[in-house]
């Protein structure tokens, strides 16, 4: 229970008389979030070209970098391989890029200890950036010129919709740390 | 933020080995993944099992969001109605005066169409849909283009049926699932459809842009005799579309060919209709010319070859190379099937 929620991240009050946060929604919120946005495909729309940003990543990266603790490292494999199965490329791509992506902000969270959100969104860019560039060139289709430029949009997109996701993570965490399970 | 506490492990041993184990495992699953991934590029059909019984799974809630979003379309439809009633309304009496009359000659030139048809001893090939369905996502944020279909094997769907909608050809089936399948856009990439220009008989292939848009290359080189506007319909070569599926427009011309834009957005249709295979035993020979040939070089012969060679059952003129993604320019020209097709069979 003290690693999903430490003594510090007690609300104002400290513990509610009576009252206290379940540690299966401590646990499981961040993993459910992430494996209903890998769902995305799902949703109804009928994209003529790729449009969507990469939703699921978005929010493992969200995630980590609001709550270090409550995705352990080795998260990616799971979580990418759930989202291999929607997502439409090749299965096993989501695999490698979330591990990859979990241990290089695992390593950017080692180098830069403390950090800004504007230093946690350029961390966040940059690997949205990677994970858009390496999962077209893998995706099996045919590398063109248009392809790339297609690719551009999405980026921007999903470069400025992160600090909405973040704060959506913000809004989870919330929800996340609800005083809902009654001690008796 | 603050660093966490239990970030760094310091001098606890427990600690230390608990890190490290982390990194092994991630690492390792990032290896893992790279191999699938290896794997399934190379055979992409592999893991087709485990994404259709995912597929299955998750495909009550697409239904739901898909019925959600042809309802919201036609709300907003309706509020837009209301606008220019009037004035629509006699354009449409006008419109639908004038489709009366091309109504009562398209109906004749059928009926003309059969006759003839019954003196050539043409047997008018079975094209009953297999299924009528939603699609219910697509992979909106992949580079590749497919979409999740709302029906499966339970209703008859095979790898390899077409799909279409009332306005044209939307693409063909990838894998199917027992309750949902999915569907290889035309859009796609790696997608590839026989065609031919709506009226004569100038043949190309339509290939998928990653922008949402078709890219139509002819087979005979020379002049380019498109133009802006033209449309393409199916030509039936390769036996997997029947002939005459409204696939796309013209909107620029280039050196070998046109950009083109579908006429059916898989967007704004309601439902879609999942057809049989056009011509199956000419589909099933390519099959086995592909397993039985690995060379690409000697394929490029034997596309003429099985209707001297091989023992099979084939149409002739549609043997053709023509619906597999690399494309062998073929050497009949492939565009009179009707009259071998379904007789032979």
């Amino acid at each position: 229970m003290d690693h999903l929620v430490p003594p510090d991240q007690h609300d104002a009050f400290g513990i509610r008389i009576n009252r206290d946060q379940s540690p299966l929604l401590a646990g499981a919120v961040p993993w459910v979030t992430i494996l209903l946005a890998s769902l995305a495909p799902l949703s109804p729309i009928i994209a003529p070209a790729p449009v969507l940003p990469p939703l699921a990543f978005m929010l493992l990266v969200a995630w980590r970098l609001l709550r270090p603790q409550v995705l352990p490292l080795w998260a990616g494999f799971p979580l990418g391989l759930f989202d291999d199965l929607y997502s439409g490329q090749p299965f096993g791509s989501g695999i490698m890029l979330f591990s990859l992506a979990m241990i290089a902000l695992d390593l950017i969270d080692g180098r830069f200890p403390w950090r800004n959100f504007l230093q946690n969104w350029g961390a966040a860019c940059a690997l949205i950036v990677a994970y858009l560039m390496i999962a077209g060139l893998v995706s099996g289709a045919q590398l063109t010129f248009v392809q790339l430029r297609v690719l551009l949009p999405q980026i921007l997109l999903a470069i400025i919709l992160f600090p909405l996701v973040a704060s959506l993570v913000a809004l989870f965490d919330r929800l996340r740390l609800l005083r809902v399970r009654r001690l008796t | 933020m603050a660093p966490p506490a239990a970030h760094r492990s310091g001098a606890n041993k427990r600690a230390q080995l608990g890190l490290f184990a982390g990194y092994v495992v991630a690492g390792s699953g990032a290896l893992l993944g790279a191999f699938l991934l290896i794997i399934s590029l190379w055979s992409p059909e592999t893991f087709a099992g485990l994404r259709s019984m995912a597929a299955d799974l998750a495909s009550p809630a697409g239904r739901a969001g898909a019925a959600g979003r042809v309802e919201s379309r036609s709300v907003f439809e309706a509020i837009g109605g209301y606008y220019r009633a009037g004035s629509r309304n006699a354009e449409l009496e006008r419109e639908i005066a004038i489709a009366r009359v091309r109504l009562a000659e398209a109906e004749a030139l059928r009926r003309e169409n059969d006759r003839l048809k019954a003196v050539l001893r043409v047997t008018r090939g079975e094209n009953r849909p297999v299924a009528v369905a939603r699609l219910i996502g697509s992979t909106s944020s992949s580079a590749r283009r497919f979409a999740y279909l709302s029906a499966g094997r339970t209703q008859g769907v095979r790898a390899g049926m077409p799909v279409t909608s009332p306005l044209g050809l939307v693409g063909r089936v990838l894998e199917a699932g027992s309750y949902s399948s999915r569907v290889l856009l035309l859009t796609d990439s790696e997608s590839m459809v026989p065609v031919r220009r709506a009226g004569d008989d100038v043949l190309a292939f339509a290939e998928g842009r990653a922008d949402g848009l078709l890219r139509v290359r002819l087979i005979n080189l020379g002049i380019n005799p498109l133009k802006v506007g033209d449309v393409f319909v199916t030509s039936g070569a390769g036996g997997l579309f029947r002939p005459g599926i409204a696939v796309a427009v013209a909107v620029r011309i280039t050196e070998d060919g046109a950009i083109a834009q579908l006429l059916s957005n898989p967007a704004a249709s309601d439902v879609v209709t999942v057809e049989p295979i056009w011509q199956r035993p000419a589909v099933q020979a390519l099959e086995v010319i592909d397993q039985g040939l690995p060379l690409p070089g000697a394929s490029a012969d034997a596309g003429a070859a099985p209707a001297t060679g091989s023992p099979l059952p084939i149409p002739t003129p549609t043997a053709t190379r023509t619906g597999s993604p690399t494309p062998v320019a073929p050497a009949t020209p492939a565009d009179q099937p009707p009259a071998a097709g379904p007789a032979a069979d």
